[in-house]
């Protein structure tokens, strides 16, 4: 499917296509002129809170819905009225969806039915199918007498057997217990790798999104936030939102000038000077910058290797937190309150609540976000 | 009653659910259990001249039933019964459909509530209604001729058509609640996903729907074929002399040519037929959705 040649790149054929996609439900704008593209064979994550859009995107690809306006292209078909039957995509339900009234074998084998195919080559494909998943000899139970795990596995299979080019999965592991899904995230992953199947994964577990994507779209109220490879989605959110979305955030709002070429400077109401990067930024103007709670440092005096690189902050114990493999600080600076995350080494137990500390961290790790902050919150954690 | 009440908290949960199910066992066992054995012994009697019995032990009565005039009464009662089944059926289930699937909770209990209506007057008198409504210078016939469709009024009631019609409205309810309550039940996604897995309309209707809510189609057939098959008000209005079938025939045995045992046996064979259709439907074809 390697079609083109682009700055020494090699650049795969985009398989799924929406542009400019308006979806209302009544009152409720559902997706705000959305657009998108999907290379074949990618594992693509859309992520956002519910009601943010993602699941009627998908169900808008799998024809349950049909867009107000914009296109929705597969293999380079236009398929916005398209019947979901004439579709060539398959869907595992968000609660499996397995027709209760059949075995295991009829609901693998009940679309190669449908298409016609003779008998031996859908056992043949179906006990393949069933194998894939790990179900092989499971074809005479019936769905309510397998497992939530195993359930999820035969909902895989019957999507797969039909051999779609893409495949959209609508939270499939949201119903399992956390180990499960950890164990199901990493087979996930193998088979697509392995099959080549293009995936769209619906989901609003974050995690999930970063582990097994290569790209992960970040929905909010309607809009695609931010679209990007999952180490760059962590590190360098766009908006507020992003930054709130996934992982912990300290939010510095205040005025913002322009320094030295892609390096600014975060004035906060309480007198703070932070030092953040940027690029086509508008100085001169209100905004925001963050920094990740990881990549602070936490001293008891001043830190010694002083570069101007670094931002450093004084302030105030005011909480530590025992998360195990790491220890969380709630430092109180002037009037802001300021997340830090230390891994956990003995000495980090010689801080104490009431202490008089330092904070410093590479002015690299801040960066200016592209919105506002709307009220005058200084950390924020989801 | 304090003496009592220390006492019954001292049963166990069988005496307790003994005690409390007595009323209901017992209203049984006085009107039901009792009659139907006093029918089965009349079944076996001679009759008396003046209705009532002689005590003679006969099969006489169970053989009078073969006599091709009443099984022609027997057969009929069960091919207007499955008539009106299917029917009921055919009408009921796109209600059902259209009602459980509405998105609108208000809308759809206004509907419900209209499925339920006509309970709220008398059978007797809605089938009056329909007497009103189909004879000679009656709704139909005036309105047709009034538009002139027709020259002749056309005869309506006291034919097969108008016992139908009386039937598949007064026993449309019975087929529309249970078909509604399975409906409801359907998980939408089930639905999505054959359409997902490319079945067209046909196909979703057929291997899905349709196996999914069979629950709902054998309660309500049940519901609307067996009163159906013992129907007698609705027949004798809407039949008139002409059209009879078995509620009617045993009605006639008892109180006008006064052959109780008669009456009896045939009554009991209606009784066994219907539950022996029960047991069949229940070994066989309870659905493995239900299971």
């Amino acid at each position: 499917m390697l079609t083109n040649i682009k700055e020494g790149k090699l650049l795969k054929k985009n398989i799924v296509q929406i542009k400019d996609v308006v979806k209302r439900f009544g009152n409720v704008l559902a997706l705000d002129h959305v657009s998108l593209e999907i290379p074949s064979g990618e594992f693509f994550s859309i992520l956002g809170p519910s009601g943010c859009g993602k699941t009627t995107l998908l169900r808008l690809i799998a024809g349950f819905e049909i867009p107000d306006s914009g296109e929705i292209f597969l293999e380079d078909k236009m398929i916005n009225s398209t019947p979901p039957y004439r579709r060539n995509v398959n869907t595992v339900f968000q609660n499996y969806a397995l027709f209760p009234h059949m075995n295991i074998y009829d609901n693998v084998a009940f679309g190669l039915k449908l298409k016609g195919i003779g008998r031996a080559e859908i056992k043949e494909r179906v006990m393949r199918s069933l194998d894939l998943v790990g179900l092989s000899g499971m074809g005479d139970r019936k769905p309510r007498q397998l497992s939530g795990g195993q359930q999820q596995r035969v909902a895989l299979s019957r999507a797969l057997v039909n051999e779609p080019p893409v495949l959209l999965l609508d939270e499939p592991l949201g119903a399992l217990d956390l180990k499960l899904r950890r164990q199901m995230q990493v087979e996930l992953k193998s088979l697509q790798k392995r099959l080549g199947i293009t995936f769209i994964y619906v989901t609003h577990d974050q995690e999930e999104a970063l582990t097994m994507s290569d790209r992960i779209a970040i929905m909010q109220t309607g809009k695609i936030e931010q679209m990007d490879i999952p180490p760059q989605i962590y590190e360098r959110p766009r908006t507020e939102f992003v930054a709130n979305f996934i992982g912990i955030s300290n939010l510095f709002s205040g005025n913002l000038r322009n320094g030295n070429g892609k390096i600014y400077t975060l004035t906060t109401s309480d007198g703070f000077e932070i030092k953040a990067t940027g690029e086509g930024i508008r100085p001169e103007r209100n905004a925001t910058v963050m920094v990740r709670p990881e990549k602070i440092q936490i001293t008891p005096g001043e830190p010694k290797n002083m570069s101007h690189n670094i931002n450093i902050l004084q302030g105030k114990i005011e909480d530590m937190i025992y998360l195990g493999n790491v220890i969380q600080f709630i430092v109180k600076l002037k009037e802001q309150k300021l997340i830090v995350l230390e891994k956990n080494y003995d000495k980090t137990f010689e801080f104490k609540p009431d202490q008089d500390v330092f904070v410093s961290w590479d002015i690299y790790s801040t960066f200016v976000l592209s919105e506002r902050v709307e009220n005058e919150r200084l950390f924020a954690q989801v | 009653m304090k003496d009592f009440l220390l006492r019954y908290k001292s049963w166990g949960k069988e005496g307790k659910a003994g005690f409390l199910i007595s009323p209901a066992f017992l209203w049984l066992l006085l009107f039901f259990l009792i009659p139907l054995g006093i029918i089965f012994v009349y079944s076996f009697c001679e009759r008396g001249n003046y209705g009532g019995v002689n005590w003679n032990f006969t099969f006489e009565n169970y053989k009078q039933v073969l006599n091709p005039v009443y099984l022609k009464t027997i057969l009929y009662s069960f091919w207007i019964a499955i008539l009106n089944t299917v029917i009921c059926l055919l009408i009921g289930y796109p209600m059902a459909y259209y009602i459980s699937t509405r998105k609108s909770t208000v809308f759809k209990n206004i509907l419900l509530i209209l499925v339920i209506l006509p309970f709220w007057t008398d059978f007797l008198v809605r089938t009056y209604a329909w007497l009103v409504i189909l004879r000679e210078g009656g709704l139909i016939n005036t309105i047709l001729l009034q538009m002139g469709i027709i020259q002749e009024p056309l005869k309506l009631l006291f034919t097969d058509l108008a016992v139908i019609i009386g039937l598949v409205y007064g026993y449309l309810p019975f087929m529309i609640l249970p078909l509604y309550a399975s409906i409801e039940k359907l998980d939408p996604s089930l639905i999505e996903a054959a359409y997902d897995l490319g079945a067209n309309g046909f196909n979703v209707f057929w291997k899905v729907i349709l196996p999914l809510t069979s629950p709902g189609i054998i309660a309500g057939s049940i519901l609307v074929f067996v009163p159906t098959l013992g129907a007698y008000i609705t027949p004798d209005l809407l039949g008139g002399a002409k059209v009879m079938m078995i509620g009617n025939l045993i009605q006639q045995q008892f109180l006008k040519v006064k052959n109780w045992p008669f009456g009896s046996s045939l009554s009991f064979i209606v009784l066994i037929i219907v539950l022996a259709l029960l047991i069949i439907y229940i070994k066989f074809g309870e659905p493995e959705v239900e299971k």
